[in-house]
Formats: C-alpha cells, sequence, structure tokens
C-alpha cells in the first residue's frame, strides 16, 4: 500500500479570490508579512500495491484537476505506510 | 476487526454491579431523574441507557419545561376539517384539495449556529427538511427568521455572513426555493443569534406517512449517510444547561454537526420513491438524539417493541462504540419500517439513488427495545419511557419584578423631530436602520426559482408558491415574530406575532389556515422566563382559537441567553394560507401611476417597543401595540373581497417602522413615487401618524376609478380606511404633502447602502451591476 | 420534436428545463444519466442544478456520466445541446466548450435577475432573437465566473462564439462580461443564467428565455428540411 498525494492549485494567473479573501483577513490577526494567499486542493489516495504513475498522471490530468485552469503535483511519500 | 474489544457495558453487567458510579450529571440528568431510570429498569442502566435517557429526557428532545404549557396549543385548538394530522406528529399537515395536502414547520438550530454559524444553519435546514419528509412530502420550500447580535458588532459579522451561507449551501443544493424570512438585529442576541428554518412540503392527500414501528417482524432499515461522531451530546449540551456555562463557543465545537446536502438530495428522492410505490410501513427522520430518538419514538408510537444490532449500523469510524453510535446526529439518515417482502425492493430503490439502506433490526411485540452489539445486550428498555414518558416540569413562574417599571416608561414621551426637516431626516434615518433596511444583501445568496413554481418572495410580505400547474392552486407563507414588544408583553407580544404573520398572508390574498411556532425563550429554570413563556403560549392558544386557525405543530428552545441576560422572550409564528388561484395573488409594492393610496385600519399614537423607539432613543419601555384580532380578520377578509371584485391593486402590510416604512418599500419596489397627504387630525401629529407602529393596518393601491366600489367593501366590514393620495410615475419623488419630500434615488442609497457596508469586507471585489 | 433532459444526482432545474421544452411546443423526454444512448432525441439539455453535489469541482464527476459518452459523440455530429448553469460547467468539463467556470468574484451565491445581451443569433439555440436584443433572465449561481486564456477569448470574440454577455453590471467576474459561448459548429451552447427560469411571467422576471427552447425547434426543423 502506498499513500500519494496529488496536490492541485488554480494556475498562477487565474484569479483566486478565496486566497484574495484570505490575505485580506490577515491584518485583522495582526499578520503583516503575508504578502500573498493562494488556496488549493490536496487529494490523498491509498494505492495497492507499487502506484503506477503513468496512471496516476491520467487521472490527475483528467478528472482530480482541471488542466484549464489548475496545475498538479504528484508525490509519493518514501515511508509510505 | 480489531482482535481487542473496548469494555462493553452490557444489562448483565449493569445488574452486577449496581453501586458503579455513573457520570449522569455531566450528561445532564438530575439525580431524581437518574433515580427514576433505575426505578424504571429495576438496576442501574448501562453506559449506553445511560445515554439514551439523558439525551431524551434532555430539555431539547422532552420539552419537559414546556409540555404543560403546550398542551393549550392541542387543547383549545379551533377545530378544522383541513387538519390531517396536528400536534405530535413530525409537522402538521393541511389539506389543500381533494387530492393535495400540504405539510409545514418552523424549528430553531440556534446554539449550534453561535458555535459554527455556516454548519450550524446548515444542518438546521437539513433537519427540518427531514420532518417535512418523514411526513410524507416533497419539501419545496424554505424560509428562515434569523436573529442577531448588534449590526456593527464584530461578532455579528463573523455569524450573520457564516449563517447566510450556510443556509444558501444547504438550500440551494437540495433546490429548495427560498421565499423569505426575517432578518433582525439586536444586542440581546449577541451571544446567542436565533437561526429558525421553516419548510414547507407537498403531498397527496392520501399518502400521509406515519412513524408507527407497526406489524412484529417487520425490518428496521437506517437509510442515508453513514454513521459518524457528529454533534455527539449535541441536543443535551449545547441545547441545554451546560451551553451557558461554558461561555466560549471554541470548546464545544467538536458536538456541531456537518451536513451533506448532496445526500440529503438522494435521500429525498429515494424516500418520495418508496412512498409512491408504497414500500414503507413507517418512517422517521433521525435528528436531535439521532438512532435513540428515531428508533424510541417509532415503537412507542406502534406501542410494540424493536431488536436492534447496532454492528449492522454502517460507520465512518470504525473505533466507535454503543453509546457513541446510540447518540450520534450523524445528519442526512432517516429510519424505515419495512415488511420483509418488501425490503428487497427499497435496497434496490436505493441502490439506484447510490443511498446506504441497512436493516438493523425488527419490529417485536415484546414492548420493549433491545438494542445489542455483537451479541451483547447493551441496553434494554421500555422505549415509552424514553420517548414518551420522560420527565414533565411545572416549572415555577413569577412576573419580572422590572416589569411594571418598564412598561411605565413610555416612548410616547421621547422627544420628537421637530418640524419638517427633523422629520425628512428621520425618516432617511429610519430607512438606511439595520432593521429596516435592505435585504437583498441576504436574499441574493439564496435561489427562489428552482423548480418553478414561486410566484412570490422576498420582499413580498409572504411567499407564494403555486402547487398545481393546472388549477393554479397554491400557498402563501409568512413567518414573523417581535422580540421586542414580547419582552414588554410576552402574551400580547405573541398575539402581534401571529397576528403580523396572518396579516402578511391576507394582503397577499390568501385566507389563512394553519399555524406553526418556534419559541426562543431563555432559561426556564428562570421563573422570570418560565413566566414569559407561559404568558406567550397562552397569547398564542387565545389568538389562534379567536382567528379560527389551528396550531400544527411547533418548536420550543430554551436556554437562549447573552451571557446571564435571556434574550427578548421571541415567539416566531408562521402561517400558511391557501390561494384557491396564485393568479390572483396581491403583489406588495406600486405598480402604476395614478393609483389611489388608501391606508387601511385605524392609526394610534402607539411608538412604545417601536423600531423608531429604538433606533433614535434606545428605548425600550411601555406597552406594545394594541391587539385587535377581530380588526385583523376584518382587514384580512376586506382585502380578499377586494381582490375578488378586481378592486385591489397592491397590498402592503404596516409593521415594523410603521406607515413611514411602507411607504418607502411601496415606492422603492418598482421604483414608482407617491404623493401622501396626512390627516389633519393625526395622533401625535404627522410624526406619531407615520412612525406609529399600530397593529391591524395595510397600504393598498386602488386602480383610479374604483375607489368608490372599494370604500364600499371597506364600509360593509366596518373596515376605517383613509384615502391618503396617488401613486406617480416611474422616479418621481415620494412627496408627504406639506411636510417633505424625498427624491427616490436618495432613499434608495439610504435603504440599500447599510448591509454591504457592514457585511462585505473592504477589498473584497463586489460585482458592478443596477438592482 | 423530442428534446432530452439529463438528470444527473444533483440535479435540480431538470423540471424547469422540461416544463420550458413543454412550453415551447416539444415533447421533452427524460434522460438518466446512467444511460448508454439518447432515444433518439432531436436535442439534448443538461440542466442546472449540483450534480454530484458540486464535489471536487462543478460538474467535474458528472462529465464522466454514461450518457456524456453520447452527449458528446452526438454533439460531433451536429446534435444540438444546451448547457445552463451546472450543465454548462459540465461542458467545460467534458471539453465540448473552452474555457471553465470558476466561483463568483466576490464569494457568495448570488441570485438575481439579470440583463443579459445576445450577441450571436446564430447558433441552434439562439436563432429566435435579434443580435444585440436584450433579454431578461435570473442568474444563480456560486461559480459562474467565466475564465479562459486570452487568446481563447480573443478568438471567441473574432469568431461570433460569444453567445450572450451580461449587461447592466457583470453579477460574477466573467472575463469579458461572458455569460454564454458556443462551439464552432454552433450547436453546442453553454449559457450561465437561466432561460428555463424565464418562461411564465407568473413565475419568472420575464418570458425572454422561451426564445432559447422555440430556437431549437426552428433548428431542427430546419435542418430536417
Amino acid at each position: 500500500m502506498a499513500r500519494v498525494v496529488v496536490d492541485v492549485m488554480l494556475k498562477p494567473e487565474i484569479l483566486d479570490p478565496q486566497g484574495q479573501a484570505v490575505a485580506a483577513a490577515l491584518p485583522r490577526l495582526g499578520v503583516s508579512e503575508v504578502t500573498s494567499v493562494r488556496i488549493g486542493r490536496r487529494v490523498e489516495l491509498e494505492v495497492e500495491g507499487t502506484p503506477d504513475l503513468a496512471k496516476l498522471h491520467e487521472l490527475a490530468d483528467q478528472l482530480l484537476a482541471n488542466p484549464v485552469i489548475e496545475d498538479y503535483s504528484i508525490t509519493v511519500p518514501e515511508d509510505s505506510p | 476487526m480489531t482482535s481487542v474489544q473496548p469494555f462493553v457495558d452490557t444489562v448483565g453487567t449493569a445488574a452486577e454491579t449496581p453501586e458503579e458510579l455513573q457520570p449522569y450529571e455531566e450528561l445532564g440528568l438530575r439525580s431524581d431523574e437518574y433515580e427514576r431510570i433505575r426505578e424504571i429498569l429495576g438496576r442501574r442502566p448501562t453506559e449506553s441507557e445511560l445515554a439514551m435517557y439523558a439525551i431524551m429526557w434532555s430539555e431539547h428532545c422532552s420539552y419537559k419545561s414546556s409540555k404543560v404549557h403546550l398542551r393549550q396549543f392541542a387543547d383549545r385548538a379551533p377545530a378544522s376539517d383541513r387538519l390531517l394530522a396536528g400536534i405530535g406528529e413530525n409537522a402538521g399537515v393541511v389539506r389543500v384539495t381533494d387530492r393535495l395536502a400540504v405539510t409545514f414547520k418552523v424549528e430553531s438550530h440556534n446554539h449550534p449556529s453561535f458555535v459554527e454559524p455556516y454548519q450550524g444553519a446548515a444542518t438546521g435546514v437539513g433537519g427540518i427538511v427531514r420532518d417535512i419528509l418523514a411526513m410524507g412530502a416533497r419539501p419545496v420550500a424554505v424560509m428562515d427568521p434569523l436573529r442577531f447580535g448588534a449590526a456593527d458588532h464584530p461578532d455579528t459579522a463573523r455569524v450573520l455572513p457564516g449563517v447566510v451561507a450556510g443556509i444558501g449551501g444547504y438550500g440551494n443544493c437540495l433546490g429548495l426555493p427560498n421565499l423569505g424570512g426575517e432578518v433582525v438585529f439586536d444586542p440581546g442576541y449577541q451571544g446567542n443569534p436565533l437561526v429558525n428554518a421553516l419548510c414547507l412540503g407537498v403531498l397527496p392527500a392520501d399518502r400521509l406517512q406515519r412513524k408507527a414501528a407497526a406489524g412484529p417482524g417487520n425490518q428496521v432499515v437506517l437509510l442515508g449517510a453513514k454513521t459518524g461522531r457528529d454533534g455527539i451530546g449535541g441536543v443535551s449540551v449545547l441545547a441545554s444547561a451546560s451551553f451557558l456555562a461554558a461561555g466560549d463557543g471554541a470548546e464545544q465545537r467538536p458536538s456541531v454537526q456537518v451536513g451533506d446536502p448532496f445526500t440529503e438530495k438522494l435521500l429525498i428522492e429515494t424516500c418520495l420513491e418508496l412512498y409512491h410505490r408504497e414500500l414503507v410501513v413507517g418512517v422517521q427522520d433521525l435528528g436531535g438524539a439521532g438512532l435513540t430518538c428515531a428508533l424510541s419514538e417509532t415503537a412507542a408510537d406502534a406501542g410494540t417493541g424493536m431488536a436492534v444490532r447496532l454492528e449492522l449500523v454502517p460507520l465512518r469510524e470504525p473505533s466507535m462504540v454503543p453509546p457513541e453510535i446510540l447518540a450520534s446526529e450523524s445528519q442526512e439518515r432517516m429510519l424505515l419500517i419495512v415488511t420483509p417482502e418488501n425490503l428487497p425492493a427499497v435496497q434496490q430503490v436505493a441502490a439506484t439513488w447510490g443511498v446506504l439502506a441497512t436493516a438493523i433490526g425488527q419490529v417485536t411485540d415484546t414492548g420493549r427495545l433491545t438494542v445489542t452489539w455483537h451479541g451483547q445486550t447493551v441496553a434494554d428498555l421500555p422505549p415509552g419511557s424514553l420517548a414518551d414518558d420522560g420527565p414533565v416540569y411545572a416549572r415555577p413562574m413569577r412576573e419580572p419584578a422590572d416589569l411594571v417599571l418598564l412598561q411605565a416608561d413610555q416612548a410616547e414621551t421621547l422627544p420628537r423631530p421637530a418640524g419638517p426637516a427633523e422629520l425628512r431626516e428621520t425618516l432617511l434615518r429610519m430607512v438606511a436602520s439595520p432593521n429596516l433596511c435592505d435585504r437583498s444583501w441576504v436574499t441574493e445568496q439564496y435561489d427562489r426559482y428552482v423548480r418553478g413554481n414561486t410566484v412570490a418572495a422576498a420582499p413580498e410580505d409572504a411567499g407564494v408558491l403555486r402547487l398545481d400547474e393546472e388549477s393554479g392552486v397554491g400557498v402563501a407563507l409568512s413567518v414573523d415574530g417581535n422580540g421586542r414588544f414580547a419582552r414588554l408583553d410576552p402574551y400580547a407580544g405573541a398575539q402581534l406575532a401571529l397576528a403580523e404573520a396572518y396579516r402578511n398572508v391576507a394582503v397577499a390574498g390568501a385566507a389563512p389556515v394553519a399555524v406553526t411556532n418556534c419559541l426562543n425563550f431563555g432559561s426556564p429554570e428562570d421563573p422570570n422566563v418560565m413566566w414569559q413563556f407561559a404568558e406567550a403560549v397562552r397569547g398564542l392558544a387565545d389568538g389562534c382559537a379567536e382567528l379560527g386557525i389551528p396550531v400544527t405543530g411547533g418548536n420550543v428552545s430554551f436556554y437562549n441567553s447573552t451571557g446571564a441576560a435571556a434574550v427578548n422572550p421571541t415567539p416566531v409564528v408562521g402561517v400558511l394560507g391557501i390561494l384557491a388561484d396564485v393568479a390572483t395573488r396581491v403583489p406588495t409594492g406600486f405598480t402604476s401611476a395614478g393609483d389611489v393610496v388608501f391606508l387601511l385600519g385605524e392609526t394610534r399614537e402607539e411608538l412604545s417597543g417601536s423600531e423608531w423607539a429604538w433606533v433614535v432613543h434606545e428605548h425600550l419601555g411601555g406597552s406594545p401595540p394594541r391587539v385587535d384580532l377581530a380588526a385583523e380578520r376584518r382587514l384580512g377578509e376586506s382585502i380578499g373581497a377586494a381582490n375578488e371584485l378586481g378592486l385591489i391593486r397592491t397590498a402592503h402590510d404596516l409593521s415594523d417602522g410603521g406607515l413611514a416604512q411602507a411607504l418607502v418599500e411601496c415606492c422603492l419596489r418598482h421604483g414608482l413615487g407617491a404623493t401622501v397627504q396626512l390627516p389633519e387630525e393625526s395622533p401625535g401629529g404627522a410624526f406619531g401618524y407615520l412612525f406609529s407602529e399600530s397593529a391591524g393596518r395595510a397600504l393598498v393601491s386602488v386602480p383610479l376609478g374604483r375607489e368608490r366600489a372599494f370604500i364600499a367593501v371597506c364600509d360593509e366590514r366596518e373596515l376605517p380606511w383613509t384615502a391618503l393620495g396617488v401613486v406617480g410615475g416611474p422616479d418621481t419623488p415620494l412627496e408627504i404633502a406639506e411636510q417633505f419630500r424625498v427624491p427616490l434615488a436618495e432613499l434608495r442609497t439610504a435603504w440599500s447602502g447599510t448591509l454591504p457596508a457592514l457585511f462585505d469586507p473592504p477589498g473584497r471585489a463586489t460585482d458592478s451591476g443596477d438592482r | 420534436m423530442r428534446v432530452g433532459v439529463v438528470t444527473f444526482p444533483g440535479s435540480l432545474d431538470d423540471v424547469d428545463a422540461a416544463r420550458a421544452v413543454r412550453l415551447a411546443g416539444a415533447e421533452p423526454v427524460r434522460l438518466w444519466h446512467a444511460d448508454q444512448q439518447l432515444s433518439g432525441v432531436d436535442a439534448v439539455v443538461l440542466p442546472g442544478g449540483f450534480s454530484y453535489g458540486d464535489y471536487l469541482r462543478c460538474g467535474a464527476i458528472a462529465r464522466f456520466a454514461p450518457v456524456m459518452a453520447a452527449v458528446a459523440a452526438a454533439a460531433r455530429d451536429g446534435l444540438p445541446v444546451l448547457g445552463i448553469c451546472n450543465g454548462f460547467q459540465i461542458l467545460c468539463e467534458a471539453h465540448l466548450l473552452p474555457g471553465a467556470l470558476t466561483r463568483n468574484r466576490h464569494l457568495h451565491f448570488r441570485s438575481r435577475d439579470q440583463r443579459v445581451r445576445i450577441e450571436s443569433a446564430g447558433t441552434a439555440w439562439t436563432n429566435g432573437y435579434e443580435p444585440g436584443q436584450e433579454i431578461v433572465i435570473p442568474i444563480k449561481s456560486g461559480e459562474g465566473c467565466y475564465v479562459a486564456d486570452p487568446a481563447t477569448l480573443d478568438e471567441l470574440a473574432a469568431t461570433g462564439r460569444v453567445v450572450a454577455r451580461y449587461a447592466g453590471g457583470n453579477p460574477n467576474g466573467s472575463l469579458r462580461d461572458i455569460a454564454g459561448i458556443t462551439n464552432q459548429a454552433g450547436n453546442v451552447v453553454g449559457i450561465m443564467p437561466h432561460p428555463e427560469h424565464a418562461v411564465a411571467a407568473l413565475t419568472g422576471p420575464s418570458t425572454d428565455g422561451l426564445g432559447f427552447f422555440t430556437s431549437v425547434l426552428k433548428h431542427v426543423a430546419g435542418a430536417a428540411a
């Protein structure tokens, strides 16, 4: 069993109003040194056997991310359970 | 499955260890209640049984403090041949035509919404929707009376947007049009918002579902979401005394339930198909007190017993133990009673919609609810002792000592605007005040169009929904309340809430037929609060009797307070009316230049408890406006009769903010001004006439040329009327003759800017767009 | 004439789309998300709602429904397909239309009677309107902000594939005020606001939306001729 993590983020050129709203709220919490906030999605997959990276890329490309507006990265942690 | 099982407290163990100390106080039980449980069982309760009694006997589930008073609704209910189900069922059911019935109810989810505004409000919607579904109805509309602390308080900025987003997020996803509600601000609700949720459902008149678990041998089926640790203890922790003690909401967070509207949508479609195909014997929703409540209520209702194998309950978290499974308030679950022959069909329907359906036990004839866990009995008790025979308290009541002084401190003596300029300024200040200003910021977050039957929604006086496309038959709904009036006089305050909801339905041209209520009060252990509660219930029962419309069901929420101070007693009343043809409903707001404007009803100098007294003087004192239910009836009948004769174009009821507010709202609705002349001898002069909040009044517009016929209709019914003036053309100003004139643009700016300025954070993109 | 209306788990405005089809004079045909074929309908509507609860992304899961394979194939053969709101989102996720719908800029769900300008009468679903005609139909969504890269936006404009734009204010931040677009052949249209909620004066802000449904009947009749 391996745990594969797919991180999905909006492409840099896509407006992220949620991230902006969070950034605007930070001063109210006394935080002034954070200059930008962008919010994405983390998907954790429990995979049986050895992960087939090609297949996982296809899965990420087709379903987990929308390539029109999102980028993704796949991580297979070395010490997966 | 783990090999090491956690210790399970069984009936056998309990019988053998009578001296075992049990944490009944932490669970909210008094020592006399604990003793009674031991008496009922003949031994100490198991852990599971203790949890079951603790939640079922909590205030929220057992209504122990309110039962003795609520009896009046049933005992003194006016006879109604329309009532297919009344108090005691999940919701009242009213026959609309030979074939169609509706069911409606309003409920509270106050404390969870303070702790977690989005989920608290969302699951409040989910819960009331399931109540409606359990009656056999398709949920078709929602309304939301909401009350928050001071509009400009930082915590209100935390709570309000979350609540509104939660209601929208859940209701929109279910496809339920939101027809309206209320948004009220008052510092008394600062630590305890009131989030009441109303749902309306439609069903064939002959397809009412029952909750009785009838027929020994029938299967008990759990339908819907898996069971997790949501809200464990929520009902007993949040809605009862311990919520007050804990203070800061952060510690309670784990108790709040999290909703999934998509699963609820699938649940709705599954149940409706099961009802349509007559595949279930009984159905009950799982709400507060989860599985415990559903199992005990269905068995008790039928007078049967039940044998349940708890290990068959599908779990989200495999480590859950029996007391947790029994107490869980995981959302989106229903309980079905199904004959063995129909079980496969039920499972197949559920599978089509992608919903879990699991047989977890069966109905028996033992008269006992027996719960086993992997063969060990963890609960064995009479279901009636949980559901029906909970404690009943006749709590001490005492009129608040300060009430006489409060009532003597009348608002009629407060300094008033002197002269037209100050009057004009007051008007602008009032329309911009948080309780009177435009609510679009809230209502535009709700879908009003889905399913295509919404004829009227906010800001119209009543929500109007078409039930049948062919005949045009439909219903009108309004929910109203006024905590300030009820504080000054709970009996009158409850009647004024009833009167306002009744009036809102009547001005839409509908015939009021049924009532629901949500009674929001402080701690029942406070004799002052208990007195307020008793008075309010008595007022509502008397009022319903006089108006001839019964209370069909409702909800009580106690322990609402900010710090040590109870909230104003806030009975919220919902009235349902019937329209033979929704196309004949009367809209709100001026639509045609040249129409003659009439004020119906009698205006007295009644400023105590008014919005003006609060906004300008932060004053609450005196007596609320006089209640005259006979006059409300005459007003409703006159409008109905005039409407049938085509004599009335639009109608708007008068309430908060009085005539001034009604005029502004009528003008801004479609952008037509008006010229109005106040009567020479008005009580309290121009100011009194404009801002008094006398009940029993409506502002109507009558097509030019029909005034005489209209007046005749009013005179026939001895309804006082005053010809005030005439509707102007597009963009003409609102003019109060000999007083002042205000261009609509200036009114609109004042009226529509308040809520966005308060609740859209600076720097957030706001859309551009005219409204 | 028969127009299919697809129901996914969570679809909500399928009932309204069916009513609009009926009022336009055609027979609505209920299509289930698990169907593998389209029952020989003359056109298909993907309705509004929250298919699959809007999980992951709006329309992301619905695009893989069995019926969508049939819809995509038929669309390539010229079958008229209208995606309304969630339906528009599904069409973009299925790459039958370019771009994507994202969260409203102001982060609120917004329900409003919206002025919309029909920019193109050259599609199967808008041939009954005049180019430049302004209509009022409801918009009600939380994720209605249309985005695409500048090259795509330019191409859409240059080839007359912007079907509708918001007028009198942009309710969600959509780039270039785009409210609806079409494919190259003009048979697949995605629109964010809801024409099916503006087909009866009693229950909608106007009857301006009926034109979408009468247009497709004209288109199908014309194609058959």
